[in-house]
Formats: C-alpha cells, structure tokens, sequence
C-alpha cells in the first residue's frame, strides 16, 4: 500500500488546463522527483496535495485516507509537509522562532518544540543562525529554513519545490547529503520538484515527469533522462 | 401611500448617484493603487469647505466650483500620493491603513479648528424648487447633482477605456510588475490615479453640498459609507461601485421613510452584514 | 501559577529587572508622591495602557486590526452598568454579564469577516460599521437612557467599597493598577505560548501558517473574543469611574482610535509598548491643552491634530514604535 496515491487529478483555472489525469503513487520511505519544463504544472500539483487548491477531479490519498480537498492546516496535521517555491519565511520572527512554529505542530509543548527547532536547524547547518531575524538571511539560507521548518512539523511526506534553485554545486551536495540522511535514519518520504539534475539523479528512486499539465513518463532516473518523449519536450524535436 | 415611497425611492436614487461618484474615487484609489484610503470621507468634507468658500468669495454654485475644486484635490492628492503614500505600498498593509488614520485625523480636526463645528451649507437660487412628473416631485438639486454624478462617471469610465494614460493605469492594476517591466513609470501613474480618486470626490462634494450641510464630523461617516458602497458593489469594480450606491442611496432613503431618519444608516450596515454573509465578493466583484 | 512567576521574568537583563522594579515602586506609591489632579491622569494613563494592551493582542499579535475597538468597551460599560442600575448587581458580577456581551459580539464580527478568509480592510471596516450600528442602537435604546445617557448614582467619597467599586479615586488607581499588571503578565504568558507562536505566524504570513498545521480561522477567531472579553473589563471600570454613558461618545470612532494610539505609537506586538505609548501620549495631550488653555486658545480639536501628528510622525519614522526603539538604546530588550 503506497503511503501516497494521486489517482488521476485535473485542474483548470478558468479555461486554462494545468493539470490533466496526473496519477502517480509513492511508496513509504521512498525518495521519488518531480520534473518538466517551466509551466508544466509541477508547482500546482503541489498545491494541490498540499490543499491550496481543490481538484476539479480525481482523488489522492495519504496513508490510506483520502485527503482531497482537505484545508492546507488539515493536510499538514495528517502528515504532510511542504516548502514553498517562492519562499514564505516569518520575516519578524528569529529563525529559531519560525521553525518553533513548524515543530509546534509535533508538540503541544513550547519548550520541546524548541529542542525540536534547534535539533532541525543544526541538521540543516542553520545552528548558528538561530537567533537571527528571518529577514536577515540570504536567500540560500532562507530556503534552508523554509525546509527545516517543513520538517520540524513531523512530517511522514515531505514536499519540496525546487529547494536547491540558486545554491552551488557544494551546497547542492550538502543539501542532498542531509535529505540522504533524514530518508535513512527515519524513513521520511520525500517527493522533489527540482529543475537541478545533480539533485535528481543524486536523490530520485523514481522520476514522474510532467508536461503540459500531464504526464508523460514515470520511471527510474536512468531511464527516465533517455525516454525520447522527455528528452523531446526539454530539447525539442530534432530533424534526427 | 404608494406615491410617497416612490418619491422617497426616486430622491434616494439620485442621491445615491452622487453616493456612487464618491465611492468610484475609492474605487479607483483601491483598485489600482491599492491604498485603503481611510481619509476618504475627510477628504470629501474638506473638498465641501473648499466649495463653500468659493461660493461665499466668489458666488459660486457648486456645480460650477466642481472644476475648481476637483482640479485643486486632483493636485492635492497627488502629491499625498507622492509625497507620502507612495512608500507604503510596499509596507505591510496595517502600516498604511494607520497612515491614512492619521490623515484622517489631522484633516477632520484641522477642518474643526478652521471652520469650527457647526453646520455649513450653500443656498443657491434653486434650492427650493422641484420638478413635478404626475405625482412624482423631485428637488432640482437632486435632479442636477445626479445628473452630473453621471456626467462625471461617464467622463471617468471613458478616460479608463479610451485614452492611453487610461489603459496604462488599468494595466499597473492588473500586474504591477508586468507593468513596470514594460516600462510604465508605475510611482507616476499611481500619484495620478490617486489625484483622479481625488478629483472624483472634489466633484463629489460639491455635488453633495447641493443636497446637505458639511460639518467636520462627518468625515468619519462618509469614509465608512464609501467603504460600505465599494465592499457592496465588489472591490475594484466601478459599475459596482456606482451601482451600489445606487443601491443603498434607496434603501437609506427608504428606511428614513419607513422607520426613524436616524435609523437609516442601521439599514446600510444591515446590507453590508448581509453581503458580507452571502455574497462577500460584493455584487459585481470576483471572487477572491 | 505562582510557580510560574519568575518565569514571567525570565530572560530579561538585569537592567530591564531593575527598571521594571523601580517604575512598579514607584507607581505602587503614587497617590502617596502626586496631588489628586495628577492621580487622575494616572488613572487615564493605566486605563489606555490597560485597554491598549486588550487591543494589542488582536493586533499586535495576531495582525487583525480593529478600528472599532470602542464597542466593547461601551458594552462592557453599558452592561455593567445596566446590571447595576437595573437589577441591583455589583459591577463584578456585571463584569461576567460583560465579558459574555463582548465576546459574543466578537465572535460574530470575527465570523463574519474571516470566514472566507478575506483580509483586513474587511475586517477593520465590519469593526467600524459594528460599533457605529451599536451606537446609533443605545441612542434610541431609551430603556438604558438613549442619547440622553445613563447615570450611575455617585455615592459619598469616603468610603472604599471595592464590590460596587464605590470610593475615592484612589481606590480606582489601585483597581486599573492591579489590572494592567495583571494584563501584563496575563500577555506575556500568552506570548511565549503556542497561541503566541500561531498567532504571530498568522500575522507574518498566513499562507505560510496554514501550511504549518495552523487553523487559521480558529486562532483569529480565539484572538478576537479574547481581546474583546478583555476590553470589557475596561468599559466596566469606566461606567463605575466616570458614572455617566453617552452612546454619542462611548461609542464613537474617536474613541475607537484613542485606544488603538497608544499601542501603535509605543509598539505593536510589543509587552511594553501599549504600557509606554499610554504613559507618553496621554501626559503630552494633556499638558498640550493645559498649555493652550494658559495662552487663552479654547480650540476644540486641536488635541485631535497633536494625536494625529504623533501617530503619522511614528508610523513614517519609527514604524515598529517608541519601545523597541528605547530597549535597544538602553539595553532593555529581553535576550529570546
């Protein structure tokens, strides 16, 4: 039983087709990538596993139970955790503070949430941060908080939009080093849109890729980077 | 019996067209540049001062002050726009609501101290005169004051639709980066979308000093019941805000004819809980 | 509860401790140091630092803004004194009959504008149009004195009777003292708590909250009815210092932004602030008119302007208020 199954979910804004008979299921403890073109509608698949939006039709399921059309704060109790792609950090609050408020969902208790938040942090390297104001930070490390504060949630399903936009190659290891990491030690299900390869082919058991709102290949990443239709939606047809 | 709440009915209607044209410069304030303009209604009894002092140094009827004054609230609003709004649209929203308190609070007071509290108005020869349609009779300022609230309007809607500075300012409100991207000067089409808001509520008052006095403490009221008209009619839609107006100027009227004059603003806010319960996007507004 | 008492402390530098310590000493003596004209303004002062802080949660909180904040003060006051005018009760048990009228009140207004989640021009404008509707409703409301008012019998000064809140001012000075201290702390607890936690993280980003497992809704809606059930207390201490409610005043806008001054220019969301925009507003607006009046000028309204000036000087220059300003100059800010 898949601890994820989106079965066949469209959507439309206002005539605009952004999503079209999308299935795919993630295994528990699984780290699979979502990939496309720009616009190719990963970003509102997202949203709507994450209940930002309603589905016009189709289903999804989290651990059994069906969750579409759950609110946003419903989905994120049921276990499901998610970064932002354009970041939303708490721009008063310390870093410390924002990611407080994501472990809070674990934990009732404030102060547990705290040891939580800085047990997080340091696993993203933002340790040293944690008294900073969120405003403060660079964009790398904004994201970086984003992240640890999905994750201080307690999440059983992690999803990240494009976390690794703009870090160097060092910081993309780093980054893939810590999800590694997580994936292993408890067996956190990741999902991953994510435009950088090194990325992909470093985490991905599994790639779905999507184009136009549909998908149009689903398999290992070795695979997947040969499939012709991939490769003709990224490069264009070629005169062979 | 009939006759008495048609009439009631019909003045409500004209008046509510003037309604309409005040809540249009908030409109337009809102739905392009964004700023909730709390000095709306003081900006409406200041823009009555100035056409009751034309009147007294220049015998003015304020239908002809309103090229004077919406001229004068024109240059005025811009330069508030410029010179102090501008930086706080990018602020978080509560810190330019309670700038705009403090204009308020500085305009109604500062009109307090200069014109003092009691009421003020503006006789004009036809003051008292009506025309009669069968059993229907209507004031001749209310006649005037509508007729030109439509006049303005229509002026105003045509300059959206048909001239470049027009669309260009439609454009800054539809994407306001895709607008600068294009190249618009946005912080200038944003300090003349908010002169045109205030030019709107300089022809407005001095349509409405044709039909009640001005006292300061008034501000207040007609800021909260432009607000009300827009949230009735759908932010950022004009036809809904004129409508609207429309709208509430005959079920104030008619409320002052069924119930206690007093009580006709209990009314008004009676429809906004109700629009706000079933319909919050107001009537021509889209959905948020 | 008591054991949580040096937790109220914790964290502060000893500067602030201090500070804290000398300023409650000092205020704890007043009426002993000050003549009976300056007690009164005292007793203002606490009144819109007390209040302020009730507004503070909504707004520096939990970011709704509400501009109509008289309302509940006026039926705080309306119903405590009804309670005790009408049907014999003292104002205690007419503070409970209060603190149902406005939490209900709250309620209402806060469903009505959240539940589509619509933003705060919404919100702060249903206020508005909420506390106007109630004021026009007791102007004709002639049961409870209409525009004429209602009156509370004002018995001899000397006397303290705390149940029916009775006595001399310095009695009252006691009451709101006791009142803000409570507050304060009543806040700070609330603060550092996980309500304080989703409450500032609905009012930094929303989305972001929801996204986090917070029930939006239901978190400003706790904000509101807590911070009108506090201001009730507020509405109830007025009717029994002043014995006399005009709807055309205790419900009025002016009111409204009277309470909100203080907390804006000393510091949304701050503990402090509402305490310390209270202690310098009222004071400056007071010996403004006291000065005009020497130099002959009776102008009503120009309090209003000084009001207004102050809070447009704040909001442009100092945007975050005086107190966080002061703490960092003199090294008051709590180490988080």
């Amino acid at each position: 039983m898949a601890l994820l199954e989106v079965q066949s979910i469209g959507k439309s804004f206002r005539g605009l087709r952004a999503l079209h008979d999308v299935s795919f299921s993630i295994p528990e403890g699984a780290i699979h990538a979502m990939i496309g073109p720009n616009g190719a509608g990963k970003t509102t698949c997202f949203n709507v596993m994450a209940g930002v939006y309603k589905p016009d039709g189709g289903s999804i399921h989290f651990n059994g139970r069906p969750i579409t059309g759950l609110r946003p704060d419903q989905i994120c109790r049921a276990g499901i955790g998610r970064t932002f792609q354009v970041v939303k950090p708490f721009p008063g609050l310390s870093v410390l503070d924002n990611v407080v408020v994501g472990a809070l969902n674990a934990t009732g208790s404030v102060a547990r949430a705290r040891v939580e938040a800085m047990r997080v942090l340091a696993l993203l390297h933002l340790a040293d941060k944690a008294k900073h104001p969120a405003a403060s930070l660079t964009l790398p490390e904004r994201k970086r908080v984003e992240v640890a504060r999905a994750m201080a949630t307690g999440p059983k399903l992690l999803l990240l939009d494009e976390v690794m936009a703009g870090l160097r190659p060092t910081e993309v290891d780093e980054m893939v080093a810590v999800f590694r990491r997580v994936n292993q030690e408890t067996g956190l299900t990741i999902l991953l849109i994510e435009h950088v390869m090194r990325a992909v082919m470093a985490l991905a058991q599994r790639i779905v890729v999507l184009h136009y709102g549909e998908k149009i290949c689903e398999g290992a990443p070795a695979d997947v980077v040969r499939d012709p239709a991939v490769l003709e939606c990224y490069l264009g047809e070629e005169a062979l | 019996m009939f006759d008495l709440y048609l009439n009631a009915a019909l003045s409500g209607a004209l008046t509510g067209l003037v309604y309409g044209l005040m809540a249009l410069g908030l409109s337009v304030i809102f739905g392009v540049v964004r700023v909730v303009n709390f000095a709306h209604g003081e900006m409406m009894t200041g823009a009555m001062y100035g056409a009751i002092l034309l009147a007294q140094t220049f015998k003015m009827d304020p239908l002809v002050a309103m090229l004077p004054v919406a001229l004068i609230m024109f240059f005025l609003g811009y330069w508030l726009q410029r010179g102090l709004i501008n930086a706080f649209v990018t602020r978080p929203e509560h810190t330019q609501f309670i700038l705009l308190v403090a204009v308020a609070i500085i305009l109604v007071n500062g009109q307090l101290i200069a014109f003092g509290p009691n009421a003020r108005n503006v006789q004009v020869d036809y003051a008292l005169e009506s025309y009669q349609f069968g059993s229907i009779i209507l004031d001749k300022v209310r006649i005037y004051a509508a007729l030109a609230a439509l006049a303005v309007s229509a002026a105003l809607f045509a300059f959206f639709r048909l001239t470049l500075t027009g669309r260009a300012i439609r454009a800054c409100a539809d994407n306001f980066l895709g607008a600068q991207v294009v190249g618009l000067n946005v912080k200038r089409l944003y300090a003349l979308t908010f002169g045109i808001g205030a030019a709107c509520l300089g022809a407005a008052g001095c349509l409405m000093l044709l039909l009640v006095d001005v006292t300061p403490v008034q501000g207040p009221s007609y800021t909260l019941l432009a607000f009300i008209i827009v949230i009735v009619g759908g932010m950022g839609s004009l036809t809904g805000a004129l409508l609207s107006g429309l709208l509430i100027g005959v079920s104030e009227a008619l409320a002052g004819a069924l119930f206690d004059p007093s009580a006709k603003s209990m009314f008004t806010f009676a429809l906004l809980v109700l629009v706000l319960l079933f319909r919050p996007q107001g009537l021509l507004g889209r959905r948020p | 509860m008591m054991a949580a008492f040096p937790q109220l402390f914790a964290g502060l530098p000893r500067r602030a401790l201090i500070a804290l310590g000398v300023f409650f000493a000092l205020l704890l003596v007043a009426p002993w140091l000050v003549n009976a004209y300056v007690l009164s303004i005292l007793v203002v002062v606490l009144y819109f630092a007390y209040a302020g802080q009730a507004w503070n949660i909504m707004m520096g909180f939990a970011g709704q803004l509400s501009l109509g904040h008289s309302l509940y003060v006026g039926l705080g006051a309306y119903a405590a004194a009804m309670m005790f005018t009408k049907f014999g009760f003292n104002p205690w048990v007419g503070l409970l009959v209060a603190v149902l009228a406005t939490t209900a009140m709250g309620a209402i207004i806060g469903f009505l504008a959240f539940r589509f989640g619509i933003g705060g021009v919404y919100f702060a404008i249903l206020t508005i149009a909420f506390a106007e509707f109630t004021r026009i409703g007791f102007d004709h409301w002639t049961w409870l004195g209409g525009s004429g008012g209602l009156f509370l019998p004002v018995s001899n000064l000397s006397s303290n009777d705390l149940l029916n809140l009775r006595g001399a001012p310095v009695m009252f000075y006691y009451v709101m003292l006791g009142m803000c201290v409570a507050a304060l702390a009543f806040c700070r607890v609330l603060l550092a708590s996980r309500l304080g936690y989703y409450w500032q993280a609905i009012r930094e980003n929303e989305e972001a909250a929801a996204a986090l497992g917070i029930n939006v809704f239901r978190y400003k809606m706790i904000a509101v009815m807590l911070s009108a059930a506090m201001t009730a207390f507020a509405g109830v201490f007025y009717a029994f210092y002043y014995n006399n409610l005009f709807p055309e005043q205790i419900f009025s806008m002016g009111r409204s932004i009277e309470l909100i001054l203080g907390p804006i220019i000393g510091g949304l969301g701050t503990l402090f602030g509402p305490i310390v925009g209270a202690f310098v507003l009222t004071p400056l607006a007071d010996g403004l008119t006291e000065v005009l009046q020497w130099a002959g000028v009776e102008v009503p309204g120009v309090k209003q302007v000084f009001y207004g000036f102050c809070l447009l000087l704040v909001v442009v220059f100092l945007p975050n208020g005086i107190w966080p300003v002061l703490a960092r100059r003199f090294g008051l800010a709590r180490e988080n």
